[in-house]
């Protein structure tokens, strides 16, 4: 039995298309109202949703995803409420959800309990920032142990033989870095990105999406030459951002992931 | 210089208490970085393992510590202090005394040095109270090198005078205007720098904190202090104290201390915490007090945190001790039962900075005035005939605008 993870995978590539993984903070701008944004993304065409869990201190995200942390935190999601938040919506919701976290909220709620709880309300994967793979072995055990996609990080720092370790340890696809740096909405995309990517693949056989600085259509087209999805985040954040107290936030996050969409569709 | 004299006034210990090959003290510690800085953290191993058996880097090291950092400090017998408290002998670790006014001088250079040779031509640091973004732009200074000290803007504003100092010193003083706008921030903010321009700069960490290895390296660079304080104490009294007394905050100045005398039994090892408004009220930054295990900024250790897993906002009326974790060998230590963790409040630090200046003529830093505060209990406990040396770890005169502020008439 494939996973959801697997199956999405597999459908960009029988469609012969590029993979749109969409991010947005968990409870931004409330929980009630990142229901509806969640859902809209996923209406809009997001072959993943990654689901960022608030934290206090994000050090390696940029202004927009830090500022969309801050008003999660401050309309009070926490770990535990974004896992009810994932359990309300999963029948609704089509794409694969991947839980992106920094260790601490989760060491604090207890690996297993988590885990189990992640399994529980459907969440597909598990990204963890700040537990590279050296420190990650028990934490990606549990996660497997529940049928959880642990998923790795992988950038132009990393070497050969830590991305033949992230292969082997990682579940549903690998996240590659374009460029070094916090992540943050940019212009074009980074210059070495397909040479990274094509280093990437020598060494590994999982599924690669690429991100940091992605925010239009053409670059997801430019991306999807050489990788299997491209992740954006903090433009759809800054979307949020700009229509977080407006009725219309939902259609506007459904157009907006449609438009990133036409970069993937051909 | 012979070998004997040297060992004479005590030298930097390298190699002593390795951690695990992952970094960790027994269950703290680690390297919880983001992916981006796993390679060059392993390149800043390396290339910090083959420096500190090199001949020339140490002698350059120590030459520097001599010749630029005036060490040896003193070792001074506090004797109108002592006899205030009625107990054991107090003995003063003089790192006020050092070039820029604080131990965090220490860590800087050596670090720097380590800088010049990995070919980096750029620094960030952070800074709580600016004694260490102070140290880090004096050490640019002398070798050359770009400097940019990332300070929360309250810090900022409550260390204004080494604001001054750091751009007076060709430093570049970044505010963050982020969570509380302290130190937590300022690390935070410098590691974003970092991550993006980490083929040319080098992250210039000032306390025993964050990913391995900084907290072995700059416990290893702060270990002259105890090693002096080791070889003077022994060279005046003919013994070992009994007691050995800082204050912590990530832990650099205890950690220097304590290093020397983890192996003697029979020395107590104490560190003080800011206790802030008191424990109660959760205004305070007294991580063994009121807090738990984590992970924050790079490593495992225990930690000011809310249920949900997020960093609690602290607080100490001193800059360098108001941060939500403590370096990870101070949770080993404690774990061990080899060091015992207490803390001195805002209240009790003040009176302390006092009672040192009436005293004795110095004004302390009002993170070393914690320690001041604890070693009077700690005299006390040890009574007539004993020797308790704490570790003035710096000078007041940073602080002394907010203590005006802080105590209006009273002063």
């Amino acid at each position: 039995m494939s996973t959801r993870l697997e199956q999405a995978f597999a459908r960009m590539k029988a469609e012969q298309r590029t993979g749109l993984v969409a991010f947005v903070s968990g409870g931004d701008p409330t929980l009630e109202r990142s229901g509806e944004v969640i859902r809209a993304v996923d209406e809009g065409g997001a072959d993943v949703i990654e689901i960022g869990v608030p934290f206090s201190d994000p050090l390696a995200d940029g202004p927009e995803i830090q500022r969309s942390s801050e008003r999660a935190l401050r309309a009070g999601a926490t770990l535990r409420g974004v896992l009810d938040l994932v359990g309300d919506l999963r029948t609704n919701v089509a794409a694969p959800l991947v839980l992106f976290s920094y260790a601490n909220p989760v060491v604090r709620f207890g690996v297993e309990a988590f885990a189990a709880r992640a399994a529980e309300v459907g969440v597909d994967g598990v990204l963890l920032l700040d537990l590279p793979l050296e420190e990650a072995g028990p934490t990606r055990d549990v996660l497997v142990a529940h049928g959880l996609a642990p998923i790795f990080l992988l950038s132009p720092t990393t070497t050969g033989p830590r991305v033949r370790k992230a292969n082997d340890l990682g579940r549903g696809f690998l996240y590659a870095i374009s460029r070094l740096g916090v992540t943050g909405v940019r212009d074009q995309v980074a210059d070495d990105a397909r040479g990274l990517v094509e280093r990437l693949r020598q060494d590994s056989t999982l599924p690669i999406a690429l991100g940091f600085g992605l925010s239009r259509p053409e670059h997801i087209r430019d991306v999807g030459k050489y990788a299997d999805a491209a992740v954006v985040g903090s433009a759809l954040v800054a979307q949020i951002a700009r229509h977080g107290s407006s009725p219309a936030l939902a259609d506007e996050v459904r157009g907006f992931v449609r438009w990133l969409r036409e970069g993937a569709s051909a | 210089m012979t070998m004997a004299a040297q060992e004479g006034r005590g030298r930097p210990v390298f190699g002593r208490r390795d951690p695990d090959a992952r970094g960790y003290f027994g269950e703290f510690g680690g390297r919880f970085v983001p992916e981006t800085l796993v390679a060059p953290m392993e390149a800043l191993t390396e290339a910090y393992f083959a420096v500190r058996t090199d001949e020339a880097f140490i002698a350059e090291f120590e030459h520097l510590l001599r010749q630029f950092v005036g060490r040896p400090t003193p070792l001074y017998e506090a004797r109108r202090l002592t006899e205030a408290c009625g107990g054991a002998t107090i003995l003063l670790k003089r790192e006020d005394l050092a070039h820029t006014g604080a131990h965090k001088i220490n860590n800087a250079l050596g670090q720097a040095l380590l800088a010049r040779r990995m070919g980096k031509s750029r620094i960030v640091a952070e800074t709580g109270a600016g004694q260490h973004g102070v140290a880090t732009a004096t050490v640019c200074a002398l070798l050359g090198l770009q400097c940019v000290v990332y300070m929360g803007v309250d810090d900022m504003a409550r260390q204004a005078l080494n604001v001054f100092r750091m751009r007076m010193l060709g430093a570049e003083v970044r505010g963050v205007d982020a969570g509380a706008r302290t130190l937590k921030d300022a690390i935070n903010e410098a590691m974003r720098d970092w991550v993006a321009t980490v083929q040319d700069t080098y992250y210039l960490l000032g306390s025993a904190l964050g990913p391995h290895p900084y907290p072995l390296m700059v416990r290893e660079f702060q270990s002259i202090i105890g090693e002096e304080a080791r070889v003077q104490c022994l060279a005046s009294y003919g013994r070992l104290p009994d007691a050995a007394v800082a204050c912590v905050g990530g832990g650099s100045n205890a950690m220097g201390l304590f290093d020397a005398f983890v192996a003697d039994a029979g020395v107590r090892l104490v560190g003080i915490e800011a206790g802030g408004e008191g424990i109660a009220g959760g205004r305070h930054a007294a991580r063994f007090a009121g807090g738990t295990p984590g992970v924050l900024q790079g490593t495992r250790t225990w930690v000011l945190q809310d249920e949900a897993g997020n960093i609690s906002l602290t607080h100490s009326v001193s800059a360098g001790l108001d941060y939500a974790a403590v370096g990870p060998e101070h949770a080993d230590l404690l774990q061990q039962g080899r060091a015992e963790y207490h803390f001195a409040t805002d209240s009790e630090a003040l009176a302390a900075f006092q009672r040192l200046g009436r005293l004795e003529g110095i004004l302390p830093a009002l993170e070393s005035a914690h320690a001041i505060a604890g070693v009077e209990q700690v005299a006390r406990d040890v009574g007539p005939g004993g020797l308790v040396l704490v570790n003035l770890s710096g000078r007041g005169d940073k602080d002394v605008q907010s203590i005006q502020h802080l105590l209006g008439d009273q002063a």
